[in-house]
């Protein structure tokens, strides 16, 4: 029941923020945010768990399977448990939380009670993606998540908030009932095979080829019609270019701890569910169409990287470059070796960490400077050594330097996907070039901003940044290089629930 | 059980009821000019509490589920009517505990709370009728005091005007209801609904029957405030005060469903009428036609209205139309489990509808104003109650945060079950347009700046009690959705057999 304790401890918090005075609101949220961190923490040291949660003799831990809903054909369970995927996104989506927490007292001056619960009930919404395992509990979960994203962006936001805050919450809600159609035809697909919604059954009965027509759509018809409908629906989340443009709105008008939540663990909802449906459920059509997806992939590397370059803004630039990060994790998603899976599943905790450092950066610069626009300022680093210092870690942790989680990220991946299908080799090396780009745009950012002679062109003054402002900045730089020296802390666990992802489709190694 | 209760007792959520209806009036004999809302208030709160608690101790119990006959076989008593009781009651109590505050001025005060008692009594007894003749009788008190409660602010032209609305249609529909009775008795012989049933299929008078069915339609269309016979209802939900709106929006169509349901499914039998050989009087097809014109206009109409009450009165109109799948998507072999979806969207709309109209009736005490922009900003001023009401209406939408979301995909996946994959099709298009405009509400409270000056300085407990009860329940209704759709089932499958 520790899954379910995680979640109800996060609400009942979410509850008593929710109706603490204003002045009390940020310093409790962070105190009992430190329950489910403490939680998932707990739950991270006593893990013992093997295989993959949706495939056969895998054992997961925390797990709690009862019948919910029984009567007729339309059985729901209430089924919660981790494995190697699941259990890094829970520690991640605590961890980040908190830190987040802690960068909006700062900058979040109204109706702090009201952001604070927010804040704590989007957390329970996230744990309860990343653990449930029926659907109807998982869908539950995952709409839940858009309710306090669109009011948090809508009410704390910038300028044309309202703007960004409708255009995210038709976008993503219209991709999950595309994506809820097609996971919906599979299940009635499978006909009798099933007997519920529960994600293992239903992964098991598909891969076993029981899928049978439905109305006018043959079986080998219907997959596919469900794998497009599925994969619409996940790259919006994602976001897959062409479906991105709702992210950089998003991006720039929601407060920083806001988006740093959007960043860190919401896009990670996207790939996360492509492993757990694409990838797992269809892999033979991922695996018969894997060139089109890595064009998806590659094209949102290249293309996300661009757009970052032509940014004047470096909330902006941060986002795109968060289309090109998610880019690497659809293809190693779609190398379908160890390397690749497990190298997304690693891309996706450490980009988590690396988008939270760098929106945090942006936030405390934008707090003092009241700007971010990237030709207002320059030499900052001589106003605030220490911001600047940390800014230029995450950079770097971004562009992949070694020694840093993003490295050992994108190495997994590119040792996976190379070579790993007919034209991966061409793939891998147009995505790898991504990296260029990257540093290029980064460094050239750096420059002009950090370095120099100082100039801002604003009337606030200009010094270094309240503690409790910077604290969650080291946290997060201390993670990113404790997880590239032994990536071993979560990569074992994560290989362990991909590895029998692998041979069933006969990729290599 | 140890005790064994005599027979009529299993009527006691109606007779609980009336008797607190009775009461009221006796009250307000003694002490016409008394102005103890307090006391008259609770006395409707306390008496639909035990009416509904009652309903649920024999449900739990299992009373009904072997049907007790009462009177000649003219009431009964199964898992149907007792969870459609509960249904009633809960309303009832939700708007009699947020009427205290609602009617803090106003006069006829138990006259109202009597009303609304006797409108109950009414509902209960539709949800037993076993025979056309009850299930006028009690249309028709239930019918009667509403007309008088949607005209109750006497110095209110648009409530006055509403309540004459509603009455011209509700006699209207009402003779049509009692013409349809007597043509069923002409060709039947009998106003009993399981010999209505071992009779319509060897009659030659299949045209009669089938004028005679399509009235009965008629008759509960308006009830359920299903088009063609909608017009009165977003002119009395507008112009009434708000708990009664959300008294009629959701326990009167409840009741109308539950006549329905029990008239159409019991009393012309699908195997004999529909797919049968001997006599077709096909009404399934027309609550098909009903069903998919009932969302569809409801929800495009919501969509183009300027004041929130009015919209939510037209979201009524297509939630009664997502409700009539329970009987469109009857004959395709899955009718235990369409009925079941429609009584349990039921049962939650019971909640979450009631609980969006009392908020309505909050902003009314607050003189907020009545269109979208007077609504802006007023989260900033009221969290609370913003917060519930944001509840109710993305559980109307049908978004997972509630019991909302679980009882339309049951619906709708009850009726894709049943091979009417269309029919679930269109309601779920029109659910994912009606979230455009819930969320205009949601937008204007939370997101736009406020440009009103409202100030809100008094929290009246009773509709806040009422709102947080609603809210409650309709958010426990998604982990809890196990018992509603298992008494449901049982319930449908009750009248299926």
């Amino acid at each position: 029941m520790w899954i379910e304790a995680l979640i109800a401890v996060t609400l009942a918090s979410a509850f008593a923020v929710f109706l603490a005075p204003n002045k009390l609101a940020g310093k409790l949220a962070f105190a009992l945010s430190l329950l489910p961190l403490g939680g998932s923490l707990w739950m991270y040291s006593t893990y013992e768990a093997s295989g993959n949660a949706l495939l056969e003799g895998s054992e997961l831990a925390f797990e709690t399977n009862f019948e919910w809903v029984t009567a007729g054909p339309y059985a729901l369970n209430w089924h919660v448990g981790l494995d190697g995927i699941s259990m890094p996104l829970v520690a991640l989506t605590t961890v980040l939380t908190s830190l987040a927490l802690l960068a909006s007292w700062t900058p979040i001056d109204e109706r702090q009670s009201q952001f604070y619960g927010l804040m704590l009930f989007l957390e329970a919404s996230l744990l309860g993606v990343f653990s449930a395992l029926d659907f109807f509990q998982w869908f539950v979960f995952w709409e839940m998540v858009l309710v306090p994203m669109y009011v948090l962006i809508g009410v704390w936001g910038g300028p044309r908030r309202k703007y960004a805050a409708i255009k995210m919450f038709v976008y993503t809600n219209i991709a999950s009932l595309v994506m809820f159609i097609g996971f919906i035809a599979l299940v009635f697909g499978l006909g009798d095979s099933v007997t519920s919604l529960d994600m293992p059954a239903i992964a098991q009965a598909l891969r076993a080829g029981e899928l049978g027509g439905l109305g006018p759509l043959e079986a080998g018809t219907l997959k596919v019609a469900a794998f497009v409908a599925m994969f619409a629906g996940f790259a919006v989340k994602v976001p897959v270019v062409p479906f991105h443009t709702w992210l950089p709105d998003a991006h720039v008008e929601a407060p920083t701890p806001v988006s740093i939540m959007l960043a860190g663990v919401l896009l990670k909802m996207g790939t996360y569910a492509l492993l757990r449906f694409n990838f797992t459920m269809l892999p033979e059509v991922a695996q018969n169409n894997a060139q089109i997806i890595a064009v998806f992939a590659v094209v949102s590397v290249i293309y996300g990287a661009m757009l970052a370059l032509a940014q004047s803004d470096l909330k902006r630039i941060v986002a795109y470059s968060s289309v090109s990060s998610m880019g690497y994790v659809i293809l190693g998603l779609v190398a379908y070796t160890l390397y690749g899976m497990g190298g997304a599943t690693f891309q996706m905790v450490a980009h988590g960490l690396i988008s939270g450092l760098m929106f945090m950066s942006v936030g405390v610069i934008y707090n003092t400077t009241h700007t971010r626009m990237v030709q207002d300022m320059s030499g900052l680093a001589s106003k605030m050594p220490f911001t600047v210092a940390v800014f230029v870690a995450g950079a770097f942790g971004y562009m992949g330097l070694p020694l840093m989680a993003g490295f050992a990220a994108e190495l997994f991946i590119f040792l996976g996907s190379f070579g790993a299908f007919a034209g991966s080799v061409w793939f891998t090396a147009a995505a790898m070039f991504g990296i260029v780009v990257v540093a290029g745009y980064l460094l050239f950012a750096m420059q002009r901003t950090l370095f120099g002679t100082f100039e801002v062109e604003t009337d606030y003054e200009v010094g270094p940044a309240a503690f409790h402002d910077v604290a969650p900045l080291v946290v997060l730089i201390l993670l990113v290089i404790l997880l590239g020296v032994d990536p071993n802390i979560f990569y074992t666990m994560i290989q362990d629930a991909v590895d029998p992802l692998v041979p069933a489709v006969g990729g290599g190694a | 059980m140890a005790i064994q209760l005599p027979t009529w007792m299993a009527l006691g959520p109606s007779i609980v009821l009336g008797l607190t209806a009775l009461l009221l009036l006796i009250f307000d004999s003694i002490t016409p000019d008394s102005t103890g809302r307090g006391v008259l208030a609770g006395t409707a709160t306390l008496g639909s509490l035990v009416a509904a608690g009652l309903s649920a101790w024999y449900l739990f119990e299992g009373t009904g589920q072997a049907p007790i006959t009462l009177y000649g076989d003219a009431l009964v008593v199964d898992t149907m009517s007792l969870f459609f009781a509960l249904v009633f009651a809960s309303v009832t109590a939700l708007v009699s505990v947020a009427s205290f505050d609602y009617l803090r001025d106003h006069s006829y005060q138990a006259e109202y709370y009597a009303l609304v008692t006797l409108a109950a009594t009414g509902m209960t007894l539709m949800a037993s009728a076993n025979s056309l003749a009850v299930a006028f009788v009690s249309l028709e008190l239930s019918s009667l005091p509403s007309f008088a409660l949607v005209a109750i602010l006497k110095k209110n032209r648009g409530s006055v005007e509403a309540g004459l609305k509603y009455f011209l249609i509700g006699a209207l529909s009402s003779a049509i209801l009692a013409y349809g009775i007597s043509l069923v008795y002409a060709v039947t012989g009998s106003l009993l609904l399981p010999d209505i049933a071992s009779s319509v299929g060897g009659t030659d008078l299949t045209g009669v029957l089938g004028l005679g069915i399509v009235m009965l339609l008629g008759g509960f269309a308006y009830k359920t405030s299903a088009v063609p016979f909608h017009f009165w209802a977003p002119e009395a939900y507008e112009g009434a005060p708000a708990p009664i709106s959300a008294f009629l929006s959701s326990a009167s169509k409840a009741a109308g469903f539950a006549v329905a349901f029990r008239v159409f499914v019991v009393a012309f039998p699908i195997q004999q009428l529909v797919t049968g050989a001997a006599t077709s009087v096909d009404w399934v097809l027309a609550a098909q036609i009903l069903a998919v014109v009932t969302m569809t206009l409801g929800n495009f109409a919501a969509a183009t209205q300027d004041t929130v009450k009015r919209m939510l009165a037209y979201s009524s109109v297509g939630h009664a139309g997502y409700v009539l799948i329970g009987l469109a998507a009857l004959s395709g072999g899955n009718n235990e489990f369409v009925l079941a979806g429609g009584m349990s969207h039921l049962l939650v709309y019971g909640f979450m509808n009631t609980g969006a109209f009392l908020f309505i009736a909050l902003t009314e005490y607050w003189s907020v104003g009545r269109k979208f922009e007077d609504f802006n900003g007023l989260a900033s001023q009221a969290p609370f109650a913003c917060t519930v009401m944001t509840l109710f209406l993305f559980n109307l939408a049908g978004l997972p945060v509630g019991g909302g979301f679980m009882s339309k995909y049951f619906l709708f996946g009850a009726a894709v079950g049943a091979g009417f994959w269309w029919l679930a099709a269109v309601g779920a298009i029109n659910s994912a347009l009606s979230l455009y405009y819930y969320s205009r509400v949601v937008k204007a409270m939370w997101i736009e700046d406020s440009s009103g000056d409202f100030d809100i300085e008094s929290k009246p407990a009773g509709l806040y009690a009422a709102l947080a009860a609603a809210a409650i329940v309709t958010v426990l209704l998604l982990p809890g959705f196990g018992p509603v759709w298992q008494y449901a089932t049982d319930a449908a499958a009750g009248i299926v057999a």
